[in-house]
């Protein structure tokens, strides 16, 4: 059984058919991305999983489970976490309350218990704080811990995006566009970070990306999309030089 | 220079940094006490309304500061809590269960309220909770069998379990009794879950919403517990001013609370606290020079003979006379808060700290934001 499948998923803005349907399946253990000209509906669909948006049509499974109408703050403590496009950091607060809030599916604590800070609230934040210190080592993120996300460099920003999806604890990891706006060695670092994810946490891969060198290092499988359709699934090399992929691109 | 050496995550859990922290406080604390016994019984009086401006302050700060929803209704909270709080000890309830209920009535309120801040945010949240305002003075004013309106209505003085506090400096503790409790319970809440969850929302629903974060339930969280907060502040309020009318509670004085923490500064308890100083100590500060100015300023003319002076104080002294000069200081100095300092008296705070911790090697540039980059506005 699939991670995750999308069954012939579909939305419309007006009269406009942003995703028109889509199915695809992510196994468990591997690297699936989604590519596909601007506008083709691709950050669209992780809009859709994580229950930004309700599809017109379609299911979503996750698990076996049929998430297509799951409240969007349940998504994290099923196990998916999100990255996003124009970083969605917490920007008036520290890198390590950004990274402490990702722990929020997994608060145990009650108002009264807080508001007091009973000696059980301690222990939970230190538990948090550990279960955060461990994705900040595995980033290199220490030196920033304490500093305002407004203060900190884009491509800091973009790591401290992923640490705070890695913090949820997920079991699937949706990535959109994980290198864009970063350097050539901040990508390179990306590219081992999406391998070490993979094969050092077994976390699943679900990611959106326009690099095709990055694409083609780390992805097991492609998609790619054009109008908010399908148009070829496959390893990386066979959809880069599926027909269709190539007129999607380049016209004619 | 001083280095504070991180060894314990506790360390960032605690309620102090560290030893020299609390020193600090400890000498503050010294001082809050022994200031009534220092100043005459009229400062200790003016001063009280520092701490109930603060629990104003902690419980908007809540809500403006850290959950990023703007309300102009808080003199309504206030109000209710007041007239709650008078109405029980009229009937003869005691002190303390009449303030809890006070507290539980306008926290019922601001869940009510908050009901609508669900689906609105910012100038629209603003106008919704105006409207609620203006409601709650019409409910002041008509529900004479409560409130008697216009007629107003004397509130009996505090006692609690058999102990007065009616007198000025009695009173003064038991306000900063409250404070404190505020303080505290408002920052356990700040350092645990739910307080990253405000912020959260403050700075990103749609990121808070992807982590877990319930938004309906920590937003209406966020006004119940601020307007709580407000109901508490309204019961002293009642005691302070003695005698309660529905004029008091108007949109003027909601705009004053945002003033407050405005100027104090955004996101912090310190800046509820500072902002409260501001507001409670500026009237009469305008008072002391309005009558001291041209008094001063003629002895200085009398003394060496430079007319000018006599003209200058007599003007600023007419000036300062005038109805609405104080509304006017109030305005302009917001407008200066907010164009030269946007941290308000806090953000100053940090810089005059930073400029001794670090002397003489402050840099002007530390707190220089760096550009901003664009974040994606379609989702919201």
């Amino acid at each position: 059984m699939s991670l995750f499948s999308a069954e012939d998923i579909a939305i419309n803005f007006g009269g406009i058919k942003a995703v028109d349907g889509v199915t695809f399946s992510v196994e468990k253990g591997e690297v699936f991305t989604i590519i596909g000209p601007n506008g083709a509906g691709k950050t669209t669909i992780f809009n859709l999983m994580s229950r930004i948006y309700d599809p017109t049509e379609g299911r979503l499974v996750f698990e076996g489970q049929d998430i297509t109408r799951v409240p969007a703050h349940r998504i994290a403590s099923l196990g998916i976490a999100r990255t996003f496009q124009n970083i969605e950091l917490f920007e008036h607060a520290t890198l390590l309350q950004n990274l402490l809030l990702a722990r929020h599916a997994h608060k145990k604590s009650h108002f009264w218990s807080e508001i007091l800070f009973l000696p059980s609230t301690r222990r939970m934040e230190i538990e948090h704080r550990e279960a955060v210190e461990r994705v900040i080592d595995f980033l290199d993120l220490q030196q920033y811990r304490d500093s305002l996300i407004v203060n900190l460099p884009y491509g800091v920003r973009k790591v401290t995006e992923l640490a705070r999806a890695l913090c949820t604890n997920p079991k699937l990891l949706l990535l959109d566009e994980p290198s864009s706006g970063l350097n050539v060695e901040e990508t390179e670092d990306m590219a081992f970070w999406i391998q070490d994810i993979k094969k050092l946490l077994g976390i699943t891969v679900l990611m959106v990306e326009h690099d095709m060198t990055l694409v083609s290092a780390v992805s097991d499988r492609v998609l790619a999309l054009n109008y908010g359709r399908p148009i070829a699934l496959g390893t990386p090399v066979e959809v880069q030089s599926h027909p269709e992929v190539m007129r999607a691109y380049l016209g004619g | 220079m001083r280095f504070v050496f991180k060894t314990s995550y506790d360390q960032d859990i605690r309620l102090f940094r560290d030893k020299v922290d609390m020193g600090w406080y400890a000498l503050l604390a010294i001082l809050v006490v022994a200031l009534p016994f220092v100043v005459s019984t009229y400062y200790a009086g003016e001063i009280a309304w520092v701490f109930i401006y603060g629990l104003c302050g902690v419980s908007l700060m809540v809500l403006v500061g850290y959950t990023g929803l703007v309300s102009l209704g808080h003199a309504a909270f206030l109000g209710i809590g007041a007239y709650a709080h008078a109405y029980f000890l009229q009937q003869g309830l005691p002190w303390i269960p009449s303030v809890v209920l006070a507290i539980l009535i306008t926290t019922a309120c601001g869940l009510i309220v908050g009901l609508p801040a669900l689906r609105m945010t910012g100038i629209y949240l603003a106008i919704a909770t105006l409207a609620f305002s203006i409601i709650i003075q019409e409910i002041f004013n008509r529900w004479e069998s409560v409130t008697h309106g216009f007629a107003g209505m004397p509130v009996a003085p505090p006692v609690i379990l058999g102990v007065s506090f009616a007198d000025e400096r009695e009173f003064y503790f038991l306000c900063l009794f409250f404070l404190l409790v505020a303080l505290w319970l408002t920052r356990n809440l700040l350092r645990a879950p739910t307080g990253r969850a405000w912020i959260a929302i403050r700075d990103s629903e749609i990121a808070a919403q992807s982590m877990g974060v319930n938004l309906a339930i920590y937003k209406s969280m966020a006004f119940a517990y601020s307007a709580g907060l407000m109901g508490l502040a309204g019961a002293l309020f009642a005691h302070k001013i003695a005698y309660l009318a529905p004029d008091i509670f108007t949109i003027l004085l909601s705009i004053q609370f945002l003033l407050l923490v405005i100027v104090g500064g955004l996101g912090s308890l310190h800046g509820a606290v500072f902002g409260a100083i501001f507001v409670a100590l500026l009237p009469p500060a305008i008072a002391i020079l309005r009558d001291g100015i041209p008094g001063t300023l003629s002895d200085w003319s009398a003394s060496t003979g430079i007319g000018l002076f006599q003209i200058v104080g007599d003007a600023l002294g007419n000036f300062l006379k005038k109805p609405g000069v104080e509304a006017g200081i109030f305005g302009l100095i917001l407008v200066l808060v907010i164009l030269l300092e946007p941290l308000g008296i806090y953000g100053r705070w940090l810089k005059v700290r930073l400029f001794f911790s670090t002397f003489p090697m402050y840099k002007a540039d530390s707190f220089r934001r760096q550009k901003s980059y664009m974040r994606s506005e379609r989702l919201r």
